[in-house]
């Protein structure tokens, strides 16, 4: 077997070392009952690596990928072009393959790159402080539902419609087994978001409104008087991001107010991969840090007094405090938080707001074109690169007729919200730079046969 | 430049410091390369990115981000550059052995690379329409298949992100079970060997933790166990192979005790290595297990992740599992979620993530398993526990070894710090392991053994390599038994020396403030 390097006189030699007869022996404390003799039945033996590639190949040609034709789908993953550089530097084996930082003076490669990462974070999403990472942004947004329930005592989060429905779930999952309440809801089909009204339902129980920016049907809006009502009232106001490329060119949470700021970081650097693995983001006031979930890395110095990094303030953390710690993460998202630290590196912030602009832009030029398509409307009155096109019909069926045609025209919010029939008509579109003015032709042709 | 040295770091120093007296003009040491914060030698107006249009004006009004983000930017080349310097700061599996125990640090194999890049996996995205994207259910399906043959249990839940999340899959089943039974139990058993996470993911989801007491060899008391269990415990959280590195010989006794009294066995999985391919937990009466991925089954721990925690699961907590979850019928796959659990799945406890899980883990770990097979899987265990075996009795005479007479150990070896010199801890050894090119040991954990020292070494070193490491130890061990000064002090060739740990907690600096 290639990746195991003892050969059977090693191991002869090593069990006479032990003082061991045989193997067995090692094994002598499984009881009988439960050792299995031989491999276990009905699986397959050891294989080549041409023999698994093969069977590997196989199954990803069962798949169509995003980049074989006019794609649009976003709903919280973005299909952005990744320079090349990027994959090539985070499969250097000195990042793959090693671990958390935990023995400083030989990982500061590791935490050198957390402290950009925590920096570039901390700008982009307008806060103070980011922590090194999350499992991706649903957690990351539940983490900070539960942060704020131990900052303000109290256990009501408000949930804008706007917020993922994914996200949702998560939380409503979580909350019925915490004891926290949630005021949640569907989103109604309507040009502008529902933050006036949250601003209204603001009581002294409520512990956070959760915001999302840009919202799950591509809204926009200005979250300055929602953060005033929050601090009036003592809660705190949750922003999450699942579009970072959108902070190019729109104000961020942080400078609107957003006391909490967590987001999905996936866009830059990480690729689509069916989910996960991604990367969430956590970044909050100063004063909040020592609430925070998750790993923190910050600088010192050494004995020769060299400026180098550590992870920092863990008495927060599981290792330290078992059931008192703020979260029970530990393994996070580093790999992807290097990736999505290298690519905002490349892009700078000159890069940044030109690839923002242009996404704009191409998102701008297709909601033109799609609304010229007949019994065809966009329900948003502003949008960053992703709308919500109203259909006039169930949008689901549409999608599986056009990508017959081999397009992947958007999410249905029938699939979003299945048990909602007065959303089925919405179809979220993304359009980011990897679309082309062919593309979007092809999308607007295809519909308007299907609806035909 | 100047922020360079902005801890203030002056020729002088050295003299305090002592081992440096070869200052060169830029920090430098021949192939050991110093290398600047991208704030530092990065510019707003720098870009290593090229675009084919000029960015169109834009309209929106007030919400128009007017102020400088503070965004540095660089060139390609000078991207490649600092990434790779700080590669080379870095310390990793690929450089040499990285007994990191409790952490499965074995050899990554770059097949699972290409395979995980193939744009059928790697550029798929999760809600595409479900006839475009059945080969990735595909895979799902067939990881979840292997992971219950190997455990022998009745289901796998396949979301969950790493260990951690797993752990809370498992213990949000046991609630969703105990509702659905109608008994409100409170509390969570859990051993004080256990992993940080067993404790903070029991009280994440809601449960008081106690402790569970241990024997003088290293294992679960299994009578004071059965003394505490009743009517408010909820179930155990038990390490097996357990974090001493000992195989837990009375499991099916304490799964059947729990069982009798109402209550329900989480297993911590992270140590399946030990056993994958010998044992079943399935026939241990385990209720729940979550599955490092990136341990057992080698995704790369990426400096910290990402990992990822399916969970096998018993029969009574299967029907609890979360969503979404992939299903056969011939030879198509179904995706199972919020739309469809109603007819299917109706007493799911709901969703833990957005999405299905770590895909892109999923694929590396298929490609791992096929690869090794079910005969390779089992020299795997073999050898991971043959090499723990190794280290333990080679080095049992000069390091102590505290439950060396409990028997052979699984595919770790733990040793305290009893017997160091004055003075001399287990911190100075692993320093001194730094010097002689390895990564240290787990230290401090578990917290029943003094000074812990937890040495995996994995299936993957040759033997020549664990002698070389054996003898490294070794003589470390003489050192701090013997108090040489010098290894209070190490490293003294790494990238940098000890670092004050201290200071960052008082003076938290957690983002560039320049
Ligand atoms: C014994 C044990 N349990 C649980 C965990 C948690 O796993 P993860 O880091 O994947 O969340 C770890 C790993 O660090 C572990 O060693």
């Amino acid at each position: 077997m290639r990746y195991l390097p003892l050969t059977s006189d090693d191991r002869t030699a090593m069990l006479a070392t032990i003082g061991a007869a045989s193997i067995d022996d090692l094994f002598a404390d499984v009881p009988a009952e439960a050792r299995l003799e031989g491999p276990i039945a009905g699986l397959p033996d050891h294989a080549s690596e041409l023999a698994v590639e093969r069977h590997m190949g196989a199954l990803a040609r069962r798949s169509r990928a995003a980049g074989e034709g006019p794609f649009f789908l976003g709903a919280g993953a973005y299909r952005h072009h990744v320079p090349a550089s990027v994959d090539h530097l985070i499969q250097r084996g000195e990042f793959l393959t090693a671990y958390t930082p935990y023995q400083p003076e030989i990982a500061q490669g590791t935490l050198q790159m957390l402290f950009e990462f925590q920096s570039q974070v901390a700008r982009l999403l307008g806060t103070d402080v980011a922590n090194a990472s999350m499992y991706d942004g649903s957690t990351a947004c539940w983490e900070a539902i539960v942060m704020a329930r131990r900052i303000t005592k109290r256990a009501k989060a408000l949930l804008s419609t706007g917020l993922h429905p994914h996200y949702r779930s998560v939380a409503r999952t979580m909350a019925k087994y915490t004891g926290d309440v949630l005021v949640d809801g569907d989103p109604r089909l309507e040009a502008g978001t529902d933050w006036a009204a949250l601003a209204d339902s603001i009581d002294k129980d409520t512990s956070c409104v959760v915001v999302q920016y840009p919202d799950i049907l591509g809204r926009i809006d200005d979250m300055t008087k929602l953060a005033e009502a929050c601090q009036a009232a003592g809660a705190l106001l949750i922003a999450v991001v699942t579009e970072p490329v959108a902070l190019g060119l729109i104000k961020s949470p942080g400078e609107m107010g957003a006391d909490i700021v967590v987001g999905e970081g996936q866009s830059l650097g990480v690729g689509l991969q069916f989910g996960g693995p991604y990367v969430g983001l956590f970044a909050c006031k100063t004063k909040y840090v020592r609430q925070m979930p998750g790993r923190l890395c910050g600088e010192t110095v050494d004995a020769n007094g060299k400026r180098g990094f550590v992870l920092t303030l863990s008495t927060r953390e599981q290792h330290i405090r078992r059931e008192k710690a703020t979260s029970n993460i530990c393994t996070n998202s580093g790999l992807c938080a290097l990736a999505f630290s290298i690519h905002m590196t490349l892009l700078g912030e000159a890069g940044l707001r030109q690839l923002a602009a242009i996404n704009h832009g191409r998102a701008k030029a297709a909601a033109a074109e799609l609304a010229k398509v007949p019994g065809v409307s966009v329900l948003n009155n502003s949008f960053f690169n992703e709308f919500t096109l109203l259909l006039p019909t169930a949008a689901r069926p549409v999608i599986h007729k056009l990508a017959e045609k081999d397009i992947l025209g958007g999410v249905s919010l029938g699939r979003l919200y299945p048990d909602n029939a007065g959303l089925e008509n919405g179809l979220v579109v993304a359009v980011t730079e990897t679309v082309t003015e062919a593309d979007i032709s092809a999308f607007a042709a295809a519909l308007k046969e299907v609806l035909a | 430049m100047t922020a360079l040295n902005r801890a203030g770091w002056r020729p002088e120093m050295n003299a305090a410091g002592g081992a440096d007296d070869s200052t060169t003009f830029t920090g430098n040491r021949a192939l050991m390369l110093e290398e600047a914060l991208i704030f530092e030698i990065g510019g707003s107006e720098t870009t290593g990115v090229d675009f084919d249009e000029a960015a169109p004006a834009a309209d929106l009004g007030a919400l128009a981000r007017t102020a400088p983000i503070g965004l540095p930017g660089l060139s390609e080349s000078e991207t490649v550059r600092h990434y790779t310097r700080l590669s080379r700061q870095n310390y990793a599996i690929d450089l040499g052995l990285f007994p990191l125990g409790s952490c499965t640090m074995k050899h990554n194999p770059r097949l699972n690379e290409k395979v995980a890049r193939m744009p059928g996996f790697a550029d798929v995205h999760p809600l595409q329409p479900q006839e475009t994207v059945q080969g990735a259910y595909a895979v799902i399906h067939e990881l979840a298949e292997w992971l219950i043959t190997l455990t022998g249990m009745h289901s796998v839940a396949m979301s969950p992100k790493a260990g951690a999340h797993g752990e809370l899959c498992g213990i949000l089943c046991i609630k969703a079970a105990l509702e659905a039974r109608g008994e409100d139990r409170r509390v969570i058993l859990v051993p004080e060997s256990a992993h940080g996470t067993n404790p903070a993911t029991a009280a994440f989801a809601g449960f008081t933790v106690e402790d569970i007491p241990a024997t003088e060899a290293g294992r679960v008391n299994l009578e004071a166990l059965k003394a505490r269990l009743g009517p408010d415990v909820a179930g155990v959280m038990i390490t097996n192979p357990n974090t001493c590195g000992l195989f837990e010989r009375e499991m099916k006794a304490i799964s059947d005790a729990v069982h009798a009294a109402g209550g329900y066995v989480y297993c911590d999985g992270a140590n399946f290595n030990a056993i994958v391919g010998r044992v079943r937990p399935g026939d241990l009466g385990v209720d729940a297990m979550h599955i490092n991925l990136h341990k057992t089954f080698s995704t790369p721990h990426g400096g910290g992740g990402p990992g990822s925690g399916p969970v096998v699961l018993s029969a009574a907590l299967a029907p609890f599992a979360p969503l979404p979850f992939v299903t056969k019928h011939g030879d198509d796959f179904r995706l199972i979620e919020e739309e469809n659990a109603g007819e299917d799945h109706p007493q799911t406890f709901g969703r833990m993530t957005a999405f299905h899980g770590q895909m892109g883990m999923f694929t590396r770990a298929l490609t791992y398993i096929l690869s090794h097979g079910a005969d390779g899987l089992k020299q795997v265990a073999e050898d991971a526990v043959l090499n723990a075996n190794y280290v333990l009795r080679s080095l049992e005479g000069v390091l102590d070894a505290p439950f060396a007479a409990s028997g052979p150990c699984m595919h770790e070896a733990l040793f305290s710090d009893k017997g160091l010199a004055e003075g001399f801890s287990t911190l100075d050894i692993a320093k001194g392991l730094i010097d002689e090119g390895y990564h240290p040991m787990t230290v401090y954990f578990p917290l029943v053994v003094h000074g812990a020292m937890l040495v995996e070494p994995t299936e993957t070193e040759s033997k020549a390599a664990l002698d070389q490491f054996i003898g490294a130890l070794r003589s470390i061990a003489m050192r701090a038994k013997n108090g040489d000064p010098a290894l209070k002090t190490a490293p003294h060739f790494a990238p940098r020396a000890r670092l004050d740990e201290t200071l960052a907690a008082r003076k938290p600096v957690l983002a560039w403030e320049g």
